[in-house]
């Protein structure tokens, strides 16, 4: 570890109430198939709610994670914040004030890194001209203080770590590697001087060992430029090195938000429980591990949507609470519970919280003899 | 004797740009009923050394040394005996399940067909044989004429799974079996491969980029880095213990969640992986090794024992050095 790995961050945003992004009762849905003749009838294919009234808020100079498995509406999410997807009904607010459809402004403040760079890259443009491009969109030529475009492109390739920059200029995409592409994506974004980056997925595309290099990035723009960052990832331990807090969503909702150290170390969802468990971890294969795939958006269950796959209902824990009509009969969404630490759970509101719980006993069937482990 | 023996392999891929070395002098042994986790970024060779015990790789590759499984060199065997040994002696599952199977053959017919290619049961016994594998990786058996595309992701790595077993191999090797999974199927999948590993005391094989996962599921681990093993021993120790920087920087890229030491903290190699046609001299971590001194761009380091069971390629663990490992460390 180098001597210039001193505390990344400060102790987080500087006020609770100084929010950047404010998400309100977020809906968004994608029309299913249709057949001709049920098109004709006038009958409306599923419809997929992908994500199905969400509200959160990013606060000024955190790093907030959006974790879940796929198809829980944590890209979504990302992209309708971005402006990139219509939203159904609900409002995102930038600023104080609701986005509406003029986009252009608020896309210069808010910018997204993918998950892909060599996608996001056009392969036939130079590196300069891949982060001119934003710059000439926004119609910016010169920078606050009288900047040249090319100060502005230098500027950003070296704060995303491309030094020196020169050397870039003239590049194109293939001769660099996924690391360095990744860091021409951030710059992108940094060239239009944002207060707000989305990225998603921004390191599963790259080597192991690179990932922690970009992560670092990130947080030290974060410090340096005073971004606030949203994170879309599957990968609870990146969000242990990263975030300040994290958002936990399922099939749409969000099921548990609250500080990193409290959603991670002490969870209050069954979910976020069964996501922790399978985080590997040397000899924990014996693990309990939720059954079932990743749920599907057009056949949300009634009740809590978590209820058929959820251990406190499945070992009966539920029934013993007097809850199990609740849990499959009546929808909840996220409560505060504890100071700044939100849940969507009934057997959490009866004082059951996952720890405590039955979490444990269930496990896979397709494991009948546990205590054959070696 | 160990179930398979490589000793001292290289492989050269030949391409317009010039010849490749991928695999530049790997020797590592699997025990019957053990699994070896081998890890390494991509581009180290990892992959390479699967195709060459199955021999998949192109033609034109160049491959020396010796693969040797239940005692007969792979490099060596007549397309018939190699036929053979494929599938029943080892098999392979790859990581996109989707392009590996047939999108208009049932999956079933597809398992049935490895079995009977091998001509070890009729066309009726094989059916059955494939309604045992359905249940041993826990399908339900409603799916059995399915074709691929009506199957979920974690399905089809199963199906992908019950065809590696369909001729009771002895070793299996799973090539990022679970990367394109998503977090939940991922573990669904490697518990499954784990509880079969032990149930049928098969020897595996397990490739991927993320240790994590390896150290979950081997006996011991072999760490790569431009073509060659950089260290090797129990799993456990490596990950938790690792003697070569490079395994430390690989293993925090990977931190525990609650491990104060990454919180907000996130860490890093500088530099990336090297070019395969532009090895650095000496060590070919060096560019990008946090300890490094003025030997290493000179004097390439040998595997030398670095513990019970354990080896390791870093000049820091020679006697001459050991002073400046503890300094540094």
């Amino acid at each position: 570890m180098s001597a210039t790995e001193a505390p990344v961050t400060g102790e987080g945003p500087t006020s609770p109430t100084d929010n950047v992004i404010e998400v309100r009762d977020l809906h968004v849905t994608f029309a299913g198939h249709v057949s001709l003749v049920a098109g004709l009838t006038g009958k409306k294919g599923f419809e997929a709610k992908a994500v199905d009234g969400i509200s959160f808020e990013l606060r000024r100079g955190e790093v907030l994670a959006l974790a879940g498995e796929s198809g829980c509406g944590k890209t979504t999410t990302a992209r309708t914040i971005m402006g990139l997807q219509e939203a159904n009904a609900g409002e995102i607010v930038f600023e104080g004030k609701p986005i509406g459809k003029k986009l252009q402004a608020y896309r210069r403040r808010v910018q997204m890194v993918f998950q892909d760079p060599t996608g996001s890259l056009n392969p036939r443009q130079t590196i300069y001209e891949i982060i001119a491009e934003g710059l000439r969109i926004h119609e910016i030529h010169n920078g606050p203080n009288g900047e040249t475009e090319e100060q502005l492109v230098g500027r950003a390739l070296s704060r995303s770590g491309l030094r020196p920059p020169e050397r870039f200029y003239l590049s194109y995409p293939h001769e660099l590697s996924g690391g360095q592409r990744q860091r021409v994506v951030i710059a992108g974004a940094l060239a239009l001087d944002p207060e707000v980056i989305v990225a998603d997925e921004p390191v599963s595309n790259l080597d192991a060992s690179v990932r922690g290099e970009i992560l670092q990035l990130l947080m030290q723009l974060r410090r340096d430029l005073g971004l606030s960052i949203i994170i879309v990832t599957h990968d609870l331990g990146l969000a242990w090195t990263v975030a300040d807090r994290i958002a936990v969503m399922y099939l749409g909702r969000l099921v548990e938000l609250g500080p990193t150290e409290d959603v991670l170390l002490r969870p209050l969802h069954p979910y976020t429980r069964a996501l922790l468990d399978v985080v590997p971890e040397a000899g924990g294969i014996d693990r309990p591990i939720l059954e079932g795939e990743a749920p599907d958006p057009t056949k949300i269950p009634k009740g809590c949507r978590f209820h058929p796959r959820c251990p406190v209902v499945a070992t009966g824990r539920a029934e013993e609470l007097g809850i199990l009509d609740k849990c499959t009969g009546e929808d909840l969404m996220i409560e505060p519970f504890a100071p700044d630490h939100g849940v969507a759970c009934w057997a959490t509101k009866m004082g059951e919280t996952p720890r405590a719980s039955s979490v444990s006993a269930v496990s896979d069937p397709g494991s009948a003899d546990p205590g054959s482990s070696g | 004797m160990s179930l398979l023996e490589i000793d001292d392999l290289r492989i050269t891929y030949q391409t317009k740009g010039g010849p490749v070395p991928a695999v530049r002098g790997v020797t590592m042994a699997v025990e019957r009923g053990q699994v070896m986790g081998l890890a390494g970024e991509s581009g180290c060779g990892k992959s390479t050394i699967a195709g060459a015990i199955l021999r998949l790789l192109p033609s034109t590759t160049k491959v020396e040394g010796k693969v040797v499984l239940d005692g007969e060199d792979i490099l060596t065997l007549s397309p018939g005996r190699l036929r053979a040994v494929r599938w029943a002696g080892a098999s392979i599952v790859f990581q996109g399940a989707q392009h590996a199977l047939n999108p208009v053959q049932r999956v079933s017919d597809q398992i049935a067909e490895a079995i009977m290619v091998h001509g070890q049961a009729s066309e009726k016994a094989a059916k059955v044989r494939v309604g045992a594998l359905f249940e041993q990786v826990g399908l339900p058996p409603r799916r059995i004429d399915d074709y691929p595309h009506e199957l979920s992701g974690g399905q089809k790595q199963r199906v992908m799974i019950a065809m590696a077993l369909a001729c009771s191999p002895s070793l299996v090797i799973a090539d990022e079996p679970t990367t394109a999974l998503d977090v939940m199927v991922q573990a669904q999948v490697l518990r499954l491969m784990k509880d079969l590993q032990r149930d049928l005391e098969l020897s595996m094989i397990f490739i991927t980029h993320d240790l994590s996962v390896l150290v979950e599921v081997s006996d011991v681990l072999a760490i790569m880095y431009a073509g060659k093993i950089v260290e090797h021993g129990p799993a456990t120790e490596v990950f938790y213990d690792a003697k070569h920087p490079y395994t430390r920087a690989l293993a925090a890229a990977f931190p525990e969640i609650g491990d104060e030491r990454f919180r907000r903290k996130p860490t890093g190699l500088g530099g990336d992986p090297p070019d395969p046609q532009k090895i650095p001299s000496g060590c070919s971590f060096h560019p990008r090794c946090p300890l490094v001194f003025d030997e290493c761009p000179k004097r390439e380091p040998e595997l030398l024992a670095s513990g019970p069971g354990r080896r390791a390629a870093c000049l820091l663990l020679e006697p001459a050095h050991a002073h400046a490992a503890t300094d540094n460390a």
